[in-house]
């Protein structure tokens, strides 16, 4: 008898559970798989679920916090049919790979209508992939050139009025000084390879719609050694300064605030970072005044810089259950609201223009029209389904920065990423 | 002087010619038993670690690529040939081989001292000895890594500054900007964090030494060292052999230290990190196999070479030979 009712127990107990599932009613929950930020999209979450009335509800999960291991996890996810992703911020050169295979559900004309309104180009460009848009701009980020006041006065120069590269080694070489880049050897190494090569004209790839065999590079060009001329010689002189090869966004914004902080290229993040700093009391009052912004640093005089471009696109997943929902949930945090309120609290700006005007997005981003405009010049990363290994393989040949030079490293690498996309060498 | 001790056959073992001893009833029933206990746990190991190995093998002969599941092509050992031949994977070998060498060497000297240490120690400090010197092996190792790394981290470390009067050590260094610096400093956390392990494994070997052969040697006037070297070590070599060749298969599979502190920057790319990167960076199934294969087959021969040509016996570490 007691035999009898524990098995019943156990039998209750392991069916408990399965008929919660099957008698599951209500809204569907749509999961957004979040990169990690400073809570801003948990809570455009709580007001879209809000917003929807009951239609649907939006649950986050955070993903990894680099973007090729956002990549990785979301790959293979939607490789395996995965229907729990309904929604999720993607990096946008990672955009192209997950599009070519159908992995992203195919946004509808008039959502697509709808939400490239108003919108940068650069966020559409991209979102798109073979002349048609494949996910919703959200945020679009954008590098500037962030210089201390002070130092810039010293050498007799005004970045507002555009400053080339050299123009800024050379003050902060005469100053004794180090310049904040990227040089680790990681995605942002890439962002700048790509920022540099573009504003001399040239391309990293020059059919990015070809198939693996087919892509062409354009690193072994004049664009390429202006550009290898550059990093080697900002890590050959030392104004890199001995943390170079291993500098990434925040160790270069760390540099950049110290005594010895004088020009450098990096995302709006700095600014509230920086203001936070001083508000905890780990900085000094007076670094907030004697920071100044302006467009990136060109490689020629008198010619446009074309600024890094970065920011978050929404996709929605071929193999969620609610793809008409997702989309719906997407239009609603893409609203201009909810990217103004973005900007202005978490420091990641609005890929649709009206949000710029802002009250609370003007107060909390002095630089906001700088970027808009950076924003404009700004060129996307090779928009290509192998981006991973055209990265990774620029990582491999122009890390660490002191390596690089100009007669070697654009062909090098160019021989190398060829042979990585036909199969031949591993990366 | 000479003292040679040679090991007993265990009890119950007939010696000379080997034949199937016939067995009765009872053991033939404890057999069975033993079957049905370790049973299902075999089988689930088969379904966990033979099926994903057959399935590399068999991956590994397709050019395959996560994000294009519809161009799956029959290569052959076509990606075999394209590892071998290329310096990337040759250059992770050495530096995996470097890594392994060095860090298992240092792990049994410290090991062995540890070990003797806390074998050594009054009873009454056995227990806090041994938890202590337990610690760092209770770390994750991802967690040992990050910490590790910041502690060297030309920003945050404080390396640097402690060590500034040593020669070379300056707070510009940049410790992971070069291979050499960058490799000691994997291979000390390495060495830090799993010195424990080999150092409880031969405690367990220094423990079934017989105490009456030390007394005996120190009876016939053997200095410490010929005591540790002709009768110590010789009777636990089954230990120290199982501890080399458990600490070397997981030397040789470092990932986590490198992964963190360079991810493969310099010029220290290991075997693993090579796999991860080509299987889960790059999605490229049938590549990343073809070296999880060979990784896997380098493993086997470690294995092959310490227990034939070594002779480790693993059944006689446990003391089950005794």
């Amino acid at each position: 008898m007691r035999r009898r009712a524990l098995t019943a127990a156990i039998g209750l107990a392991l069916l408990a559970p399965l008929a919660a599932c099957s008698g599951e009613s209500g809204p569907p929950t749509l999961t957004w798989y979040i990169n990690p930020d400073d809570g801003g999209q948990a809570e455009i979450a709580q007001r879209c679920t809000e917003a929807a009335d009951g239609a649907y509800r939006i649950a986050t999960e955070v993903l990894p916090r680099d973007a090729a291991s956002q990549r990785e996890q979301l790959a293979r996810r939607l490789a395996a049919k995965d229907s729990s992703i309904d929604i999720m911020s993607l990096d946008p050169p990672f955009i192209p790979e997950l599009a070519e295979p159908g992995f992203l559900a195919p946004v509808p004309d008039d959502v697509a209508q709808a939400v490239s309104a108003d919108v940068v180009q650069g966020a559409l460009d991209a979102s798109t992939w073979k002349d048609k848009l494949v996910a919703v701009p959200f945020w679009a980020n954008t590098q500037l050139l962030w210089y201390r006041k002070s130092v810039a006065e010293a050498a007799g120069l005004d970045p507002s009025e555009g400053v080339t590269w050299q123009q800024i080694i050379d003050a902060a070489k005469d100053q004794d000084k180090l310049l904040g880049v990227q040089g680790a050897k990681a995605e942002s190494l890439t962002v700048w390879v790509n920022a540099l090569v573009e504003s001399a004209g040239g391309h990293i790839v020059e059919n990015p719609e070809a198939s693996a065999d087919e892509v062409k590079l354009g690193l072994d060009s004049e664009a390429g050694k202006k550009a290898a001329d550059i990093i080697g010689q900002i890590g050959r002189d030392g104004t890199g300064g001995a943390g170079l090869p291993t500098a990434d966004e925040n160790a270069s914004m760390v540099t950049f605030q110290g005594d010895r902080g004088s020009f450098m290229v990096n995302w709006p993040f700095v600014w509230s970072a920086t203001n936070a700093g001083v508000e905890a009391g780990t900085l000094p009052k007076d670094l907030v005044d004697d920071i100044g912004w302006a467009i990136y640093p060109s490689v020629e005089e008198g010619e446009d810089a074309r600024p890094p471009y970065g920011g978050i696109s929404l996709g929605v997943g071929a193999f969620s259950n609610y793809v008409d929902q997702a989309y719906e949930a997407a239009q609603c945090i893409v609203g201009v609201d909810n990217q103004a309120f973005y900007m202005a609290t978490n420091g990641n700006p609005a890929s649709n223009t009206k949000a710029y005007d802002d009250p609370q997005v003007k107060e909390a981003f002095p630089m906001a029209d700088v970027i808009r405009q950076s924003l404009e010049q700004a060129a996307p990363r090779p928009q290509t389904p192998y981006y991973n290994e055209v990265s990774t393989g620029l990582q491999e040949t122009w890390h660490p920065p002191a390596s690089v030079n100009p007669d070697t490293t654009p062909k090098e690498s160019s021989e190398f990423i060829t042979a990585v996309l036909r199969g031949e060498a591993l990366l | 002087m000479s003292t040679h001790v040679e090991t007993r056959a265990p009890a119950g073992q007939r010696t000379g010619r080997p034949g199937r001893p016939v067995r009765s009833d009872r053991a033939r029933a404890e057999a069975r038993l033993g079957w049905l206990l370790a049973g299902p746990a075999f089988v689930v190991m088969l379904a966990v670690t033979l099926y994903p190995i057959l399935q590399a093998l068999y991956d590994s002969l397709f050019q395959y690529r996560l994000t294009a599941p519809d161009d799956q092509k029959f290569v052959g050992l076509g990606n075999y040939q394209t590892v071998l031949t290329d310096q990337v994977f040759w250059s992770a070998l050495l530096v995996t081989l470097l890594i392994t060498v060095v860090t298992v060497v240092i792990e049994l000297i410290l090991g062995f001292a540890l070990a003797l240490v806390m074998h050594r120690a009054i009873t009454s400090l056995r227990g806090v000895l041994r938890t202590a010197i337990l610690v760092p092996y209770g770390i994750i190792t991802v967690v040992s890594a990050f910490a590790w790394f910041y502690m060297f981290d030309i920003q945050s470390g404080f390396v640097n500054h402690w060590f500034d009067w040593v020669p070379g050590i300056s707070p510009d260094l940049n410790w992971f900007a070069q291979q050499g610096t960058s490799l000691f400093v994997i291979c000390a956390s390495e060495i830090w964090k799993t010195t424990p392990f080999i150092s409880l494994l031969l405690l367990a070997g220094l423990a079934q030494v017989p105490t009456e052969l030390e007394e005996a040697a120190e009876v016939d006037g053997a200095t410490w060292w010929q005591r540790f070297a002709r009768v110590i070590v010789p009777n636990m070599k089954a230990a120290i052999m199982v501890a080399v060749l458990f600490r070397a298969l997981d030397a040789f599979r470092i990932f986590d230290n490198v992964f963190i502190m360079t991810n493969g920057a310099n010029g220290t790319t290991v075997l693993s990190l090579l796999a991860y990167r080509t299987s889960i960076g790059r999605l490229e199934i049938g590549l990343g196999s073809a070296i999880s294969v060979l990784l896997f087959l380098c493993v086997i021969l470690i294995c092959f070479i310490a227990i034939k040509l070594f002779k480790v016996d693993l059944a006689s570490a446990r003391g089950e030979g005794r």
